[in-house]
């Protein structure tokens, strides 16, 4: 199985979801800010807006899985930390990241005002 | 008496100090040894008067002494390079230098200066590193055009000698055992190119997972170090580009 999800297939792609969102993030977010928006404006805007909501729960389940990899990789090489032990805890990280960054999502987007 | 003279009585310029690994794989030393230094020395030059003149125990490994058959690569002052065609001229550069030669890195050691290669040429086989092809040699031989792309990339790389420095160079090997290493992949890129050859998707699956070409994080050591200067980097950055998918057009 691990070898059918290669780490670098995985980084490989999830990076190309990240450069598009990542890209995306930082024009909106200087166009709002130039555009004069308050924060509290902001929060109105992306509350119950579906796409927006898709599109940041898309940009954290790529970081999700894009963390994990290079952490494993790093704990590889330079702590010489190898094997099942290092994948469960890479990948726990990569979870934790997961929840947390769709909760806020949801906070912002779904969850009351 | 000539300037010259003066110069050659002086033992500070007569008389190299060397230092060199004495162990095994279980360890070791650096034992020195003092050397007559001559004219256009190579550090197989003192490594082979050594082992003649004052210690027949010491063991390296050379054979043609001109840079064809890439055995005698060693760490010369804490830099892999090909012995026999290194100057200790080029590694010492100020008078009270010390010549340090120690076995290659990242291979285990058999005596002394000699390193056990299976690993290193066990990876070769692991990235299908050979060729196969298909037709017998009752036919005619394949007609290829040296001014395709495919022959140029086949030419870039082709020149390996095996020596060994490029593998013992790469910190990524040192950092990840199971990395199939830049000569490996090297190999494995000048075969990708070969149009001839029958076995790409099995060689592309060889070397497209997490101890293949991913792996490198280009840090050029490899080709920085390589004595023929081939650019192993280069090459396995494109075997990163094939993506783990066969060049187009590949036989099977």
């Amino acid at each position: 199985m691990k070898a059918a999800v290669s780490g670098w297939r995985v980084q490989r792609i999830s990076a190309m979801v990240l450069a598009v969102c990542v890209t995306v993030h930082l024009i909106t977010m200087i166009a709002v800010v130039h555009g004069g928006l308050s924060a509290g404006a902001i929060l109105a805007r992306l509350h119950g807006n579906v796409v927006w909501g898709l599109f940041y729960a898309l940009f954290v389940l790529a970081a999700a899985a894009h963390v994990p990899v290079g952490l494993r990789r790093i704990a590889e090489e330079w702590l010489g930390w190898r094997g099942p032990s290092v994948f469960a805890v890479s990948v726990l990280i990569g979870l934790m990241l997961a929840i947390a960054g769709l909760r806020a999502v949801f906070a912002l987007t779904g969850g009351p005002l | 008496m000539t300037p010259m003279g003066d110069k050659r009585l002086s033992s500070d310029t007569n008389t190299l100090s060397v230092s060199v690994w004495r162990g095994d794989g279980a360890g070791g030393k650096f034992e020195i040894f003092q050397v007559p230094s001559q004219e256009s020395q190579t550090i197989l030059d003192v490594v082979v008067w050594i082992q003649q003149k004052i210690d027949a125990s010491l063991a390296y490994r050379y054979a043609c002494r001109v840079g064809m058959c890439g055995s005698c690569a060693m760490t010369v002052n804490g830099r892999a390079r090909w012995t026999c065609r290194t100057h200790v001229t080029k590694v010492l550069r100020h008078a009270d230098d010390v010549l340090e030669i120690a076995p290659l890195n990242h291979l285990p050691v058999v005596k002394d200066l000699a390193t056990d290669m299976t690993g290193f040429f066990d990876k070769w086989r692991d990235a299908k590193g050979y060729f196969a092809g298909q037709r017998t040699r009752a036919e005619p031989a394949a007609r290829v055009d040296p001014a395709s792309p495919a022959r140029k990339a086949v030419d870039a790389g082709i020149e390996c000698i095996g020596c060994g420095v490029c593998y013992a160079s790469c910190d990524v090997v040192a950092w990840n055992p199971d990395y199939l290493g830049p000569a490996a992949l090297n190999r494995a890129w000048t075969l990708v190119n070969d149009v001839r050859d029958t076995q790409q998707q099995a060689r592309v699956a060889a070397i497209s997972n997490d101890a293949g070409c991913h792996s490198c994080h280009t840090l050029g050591s490899c080709t920085e170090r390589c004595p023929k200067s081939l650019a192993p980097t280069a090459s396995i950055a494109g075997l990163k580009r094939l993506n783990g998918k066969a060049p187009q057009g590949a036989l099977e």
